[in-house]
């Protein structure tokens, strides 16, 4: 009989040695003349224990991890490929406590599968979402969206439904969907990992936005820092035109669809929704004012519906669910779960999906298991640069829009970067602002201009010239850039 | 150490121009094709961008300089890109950087020999398991300065065979 193995080709697997290990197994089952099939998964998300090796047992999927290419010969040798349980097992990897206090919805099939397998990802609930949006109808699949409280996981939180309403009624003879997956948030990588790990679901995701919208051509528009979420992407793309689901006539009806695959070419800015726009049509990352709203007038000036990966990733599931499923998870406004990245110096990083509410503590301390130095937690940087750095006193915020926002901070794409003690505020300071001066787009003067002179300002801060009033121009310098730019 | 990209010449870079899909004849894509081919965008190229996608020059310069990616100088053999966010800093990415800067090159120069480039880039998505870098395109986790220096040499080998 066959012994399935899964060997992650995520790229965070990969960094730390998934193909040495995926071809030193190949090499040691040749070898000894074994009946083993390697799968390359996508990540399950636990990124301390990868590289993780799963073996399919009667039990369910056996985890071993770290597993390096040296460590191999001794697991087949042990019995892993059985499930023996070995130093390096971590048990049925289902059952494994960090995954098992998770509610994967939007990461649901993320890390379990071929990520370009397509009948695969049908037989596991895939396309059951885009069947019933083809059923239902535009009407029908808006009201879904907005019935379930879905908000746009980029950052705003705008309601996701009222977008694809909106785009939907404008009248035009073309209108488009453009996905935002440019995640150059430090601390996020949830972009990255599901268009590598279950690309076929974000596809869905897109053809029921347009569907819904009555848009006919999509854009995805990802970074060029993320190579293999390309081409994995792109192979799922053109597997997906091989079977029917874009092109003409989407599954048989009477939709059709086209999507483009977009890469970015290293501007911070792009990641905005309007520079996103500008950089689709060829031209520098500026942002636009609004208005007018891109759902009325958008890509090439037609009505575009714009939204983050993760929104459009989620969709499929809340359409076969149904919204009643999706909108009992969460708290107050903020319905659903998010998909939380824990980064930075961090003993247990990765992806938690888990209903909206949920404390930053929680998220570090008991997923994260506090720093990965074993010091003091300082600050937790949540939402990017340009989110907020929140203090250790802070922890007991819960990850909700309006909670974190009431402190000064967003939730933003859900990266958390965890910084130890020894980490020097004011140089973070001063780096945030760099940035900024570097990423600028140049439009609006408080931040090209602004941003530079923030710089000098904390330098002499953090040198001692004339601290105090300087510490005042610091924060009317802030309140201006963010109050004076788009 | 050879280049792995062909020699620039206008022909062949009209060729590049004239191959792209009619929705990919905008200023961005036809530059990523053109340094996707050749290893850079060449000075030379600008006028023909312009001319094919009837832009002005300014406006095709002007992405040109926009994108940090985009160069116009050909590239090292070898490029290492070290990640110096914050999710990176949180791990020890300055350090890694000092070190690189010691015993490699300073970021945005190539070592003696030429070979490699290193450069900073803000993301890779790797931010649980930093520093991050992307060694020829290939990713790596956990990096020090003796993983990133192997990494270098088994490029080396690969570009030699």
């Amino acid at each position: 009989m066959t012994t399935t193995v899964y060997v992650p080709g995520d790229s965070a697997a990969r960094s730390v040695g998934a193909d040495e290990v995926a071809a030193e197994l190949a090499r040691v089952v040749t070898e000894r003349g074994l009946d083993v099939r390697v799968v390359r998964n996508g990540s399950r998300g636990m990124l301390w224990l990868e590289p993780l090796l799963e073996v399919v047992t009667d039990r369910g999927r056996i985890g071993y991890g770290p597993v390096s290419a040296a460590d191999v010969e001794g697991l087949v040798d042990g019995g892993a490929l059985s499930g023996a349980d070995l130093p390096a097992s971590i048990g049925v990897v289902d059952e494994h406590e960090w995954l098992a206090r998770q509610q994967r919805v939007t990461f649901a099939r993320v890390g379990r599968i071929d990520p370009l397998d397509l009948p695969g990802h049908s037989g596991r609930g895939g396309l059951a979402g885009l069947r019933r949006a083809l059923e239902i109808g535009p009407e029908a699949i808006v009201q879904e969206v907005l019935d379930s409280g879905l908000r746009g996981r980029g950052g705003a939180g705008f309601p996701a439904g009222i977008k694809w309403r909106t785009v939907a009624q404008a009248q035009a003879d073309q209108k488009y969907v453009a996905c935002n997956a440019d995640e150059g948030d430090s601390g996020t990588f949830v972009d990255r990992m599901l268009m590598e790990g279950d690309p076929f679901t974000l596809i869905e995701g897109m053809l029921i936005a347009g569907v819904a919208t009555g848009a006919t051509h999509g854009f995805i528009y990802s970074r060029s820092e993320y190579p293999d979420a390309n081409r994995v992407l792109g192979a799922a793309i053109e597997a997906a035109y091989a079977a029917g689901m874009l092109g003409r006539d989407v599954l048989g009806s009477r939709h059709s669809f086209d999507l483009t695959l977009r890469v970015g070419a290293g501007a911070y800015i792009c990641g905005e929704e309007t520079a996103m726009l500008e950089s689709l049509e060829g031209r520098r990352g500026m942002v636009r004012p609004k208005p007018p709203i891109p759902a009325l007038e958008g890509l090439f000036g037609k009505p575009t519906l714009v939204n983050n990966l993760l929104t459009l990733a989620t969709v499929p599931g809340i359409l076969s669910q149904g919204s009643e499923a999706y909108v009992a998870l969460g708290s107050e406004r903020s319905r659903g779960t998010q998909v939380f990245q824990l980064a930075g110096n961090v003993a247990r990083g990765g992806i938690v999906e888990v209903p909206f509410g949920i404390s930053l503590r929680e998220l570090v301390e008991g997923f994260g298991g506090g720093t990965r130095t074993g010091r003091p937690v300082r600050a937790v940087q949540v939402g990017g640069p340009l989110g907020a750095y929140i203090p250790a006193s802070g922890l007991d915020v819960p990850l909700e829009y309006e909670a974190m926002a009431a402190v000064g901070g967003m939730v933003g794409h859900g990266g958390v970067v965890v910084f130890d003690d020894t980490v020097d505020m004011a140089e973070q300071a001063r780096f945030a602002m760099e940035f900024c001066a570097k990423e600028s787009c140049g439009k609006c003067t408080p931040c090209r201009v602004g941003a530079v002179r923030g710089v000098e300002v904390i330098d002499k801060i953090r040198t001692g010239v004339d601290r105090a009033d300087n510490l005042v121009l610091l924060e009317d310098l802030c309140d201006l850039m963010t109050d004076g730019s788009l | 150490m050879a280049s792995r990209h062909p020699a620039w010449s206008a022909d062949a870079g009209q060729q590049v121009i004239d191959a792209l899909p009619v929705h990919d004849r905008l200023i961005l894509p036809v530059l990523q094709a053109l340094q996707h081919e050749f290893g850079y965008v060449d000075e030379q190229a600008i006028p023909m961008v312009a001319s094919a996608l009837n832009v002005s020059v300014a406006e095709t310069y002007g992405v040109l300089t926009f994108y940090h990616e985009l160069r116009t100088a050909p590239p090292a053999a070898i490029t290492v890109s070290l990640c110096t966010a914050e999710a990176c800093q949180a791990n020890g990415s300055r350090a890694l950087v000092a070190d690189v800067e010691r015993s490699l090159a300073p970021i945005g120069k190539r070592t003696a020999d030429g070979d490699v480039e290193v450069q900073e880039i803000f993301c890779l998505g790797n931010c649980a398991l930093g520093p991050a870098a992307l060694v020829d395109g290939r990713p790596l986790g956990r990096v020090d300065l003796a993983r990133l220096t192997d990494a270098i040499e088994s490029a080396r080998r690969e570009v030699r065979a």
